[in-house]
């Protein structure tokens, strides 16, 4: 699920200044803490509240969207009320913020979150962490599961660095787990240190780089593909 | 892998198997250099100091790069330099760029390092780098020095440069297994020689040392004589994974109350060379070690007493 953090209502309200009749989008997807037709409305009647507080009035509508990052779904929910409106805040992460602006290019959507990362919440207790950075060259294979990239502050390849005391982190107060360390617990549970002690060599962060695109109709096969004079 | 020729003084006198001293010297937000440069004239008058390794933004701090340091402490003082090389701030294809270009300044010594994250730094808001870690830093170093070529195997026109690397192990981690397969990897792809963090348990940096004994590759142990109880005393509390010895610290302590400059320095010398010169004396008679590494950063007068027996 995507972690995201609401941005201060005066930042939102310096956003959506300019204009009276705005349409605030819930996100039903993976958005996490929910971000739905609830916290939508509650929302709205701030930016409502905050606008009276200087005179002016806000018309406002919340709606939610299944999923505001699926072009068709999000089209389908929101175009039979954009006429109504001069402008969207969406409460969705980035990528659904991002997909209004694109399917709606005759209207601004303004974001109310800060995305923060791709996360997984444990026990339910309302703390999201970061197992996995989408880095698309996958180590979790020989660290024992336990991801380099998004675990360690340095994102080292062959750690543990100096900077771990009783298998804590430098960085943040010794306060978080050295991924790492973690690493090589595991992988000494599983008699597998053979797999800690291999030198892995510079990773190849092209594939890392902004923009990202994947297509996923590739064409798969074993045989090679036919060469162009040879096709009937 | 077959041994890499010594290129520099440092790995030459270790070779010949003597016993030898390197100095700290920390550039910080320096115009003119002063004080490195005096430290290092100080440091070359004992005689005993091989080389000196020159910090690049310790703590995270936004200082003067290590390189002209270097670069001068070598020209003017006629101090070899060990080059301090963190993976925090550039990206192989500057720390490429900054290797070649060291090395034709003549610079022979390499110490790869990760580097203090920049979090703790004075710039606590910058991006940090880390696209290759220190171990690829060898392995880059390695290409460069004994293949002639950068990572992706491009020629360097004109022939290798000549540079010896070395890389860090912390005698204070804890657990200790995963540091010493850690330094086992960095031998295996090309460090020439080991400095360590400093220690104050004499019996904790022999099992340290024996433990590292099984690499093959020389061990410089890192010691941090302490010019005052407040250095003592924030080593204790901050620097994570070092206690300082209790007696040590409240025999610093004490010297707080001698008003006379000359004899409160003075019983502090008698404090650090108590304390360190039968630790070096132990250390040079039970163990491998190929010598001390001594971080007496702006404490430069200990040195001819302490060393004057080695």
């Amino acid at each position: 699920m995507i972690i995201t953090k609401q941005k201060d209502i005066d930042e939102i309200y310096d956003m959506i200044k300019p204009y009276s009749k705005i349409l605030v989008a819930g996100c039903d997807g993976c958005c996490q803490p929910p971000r739905s037709i609830n916290e939508a409305k509650v929302l709205a009647q701030m930016l409502e509240l905050k606008a009276r507080s200087e005179g002016k009035q806000l018309k406002w509508k919340a709606i939610t969207v299944l999923r505001q990052c699926d072009d068709r779904i999000a089209a389908t929910t929101i175009r039979p009320f954009i006429e109504e409106f001069d402008a969207i805040v969406s409460l969705a992460c980035g990528l659904g913020v991002g997909m209004l602006n694109r399917i709606f290019p005759t209207i601004l959507t303004f974001p109310a979150q800060n995305s923060m990362f791709g996360g997984a919440e444990n026990n339910g207790e309302n703390y999201f962490v970061e197992y996995c950075e989408t880095c698309g060259e996958c180590l979790l294979g020989v660290t024992g599961g336990i991801c380099p990239m998004a675990g360690c502050a340095k994102n080292l390849s062959n750690g543990p660095c100096g900077g771990q005391v009783e298998g804590k982190c430098e960085v943040g107060g010794y306060i978080h787990d050295c991924a790492w360390v973690k690493i090589w617990e595991r992988l000494k549970k599983f008699n597998r240190l053979d797999l800690f002690t291999t030198y892995r060599p510079p990773r190849n962060y092209q594939i890392w780089s902004s923009p990202r695109f994947m297509h996923i109709y590739e064409p798969i096969s074993s045989e090679e593909e036919p060469k162009k004079e040879e096709e009937v | 892998m077959p041994q890499r020729p010594a290129y520099s003084n440092l790995v030459k006198t270790i070779r010949e198997g003597k016993f030898v001293f390197t100095g700290e010297l920390e550039p910080e937000k320096d115009f003119d250099l002063k004080h490195v440069l005096h430290s290092a004239e100080e440091m070359k008058k004992t005689g005993k100091i091989v080389a000196a390794n020159v910090t690049d933004g310790p703590q995270g701090d936004a200082y003067t790069c290590s390189m002209v340091p270097c670069y001068l402490v070598q020209e003017k003082v006629g101090l070899e330099a060990i080059w301090q090389m963190t993976v925090r701030d550039r990206n192989r294809i500057a720390l490429f760029g900054d290797i070649l270009g060291g090395s034709i300044l003549g610079l022979k010594n390499l110490l790869a390092l990760t580097g203090d994250h920049s979090a703790l730094g004075d710039h606590s808001n910058a991006r940090p780098v880390y696209d290759l870690d220190s171990t690829q830093l060898i392995d880059l170093v390695s290409k460069m020095v004994d293949e002639g070529t950068d990572l992706v195997g491009n020629e360097i026109a004109g022939g290798k440069p000549q540079i010896n690397v070395g890389c860090a192990a912390n005698p204070n981690s804890n657990p200790r297994e995963p540091e010493i397969l850690k330094v086992g990897r960095k031998v295996e792809v090309g460090a020439d020689f080991i400095q360590t963090q400093t220690s104050f348990d004499v019996d904790d940096a022999k099992e340290f040392l024996k433990e590292l004994e099984k690499f093959n590759t020389p061990v410089l142990l890192g010691l941090f004589p302490i010019k005052n109880y407040g250095i003592a005393w924030y080593f204790n509390e901050y620097i994570p994974g070092v206690s300082v010895p209790k007696d040590f610290l409240n025999a610093l302590k004490a010297t707080k109350k001698i008003k006379d400059k000359k004899e409160k320095y003075a019983a502090i010398d008698k404090i650090n060379l108590d304390f360190f010169e039968p630790f070096i004396k132990e250390i040079k008679k039970t163990t491998k070690a190929a010598g001390i590494h001594c971080m007496a950063v702006h404490y430069e007068r200990l040195f001819e007493p302490l060393l004057k027996e080695f």
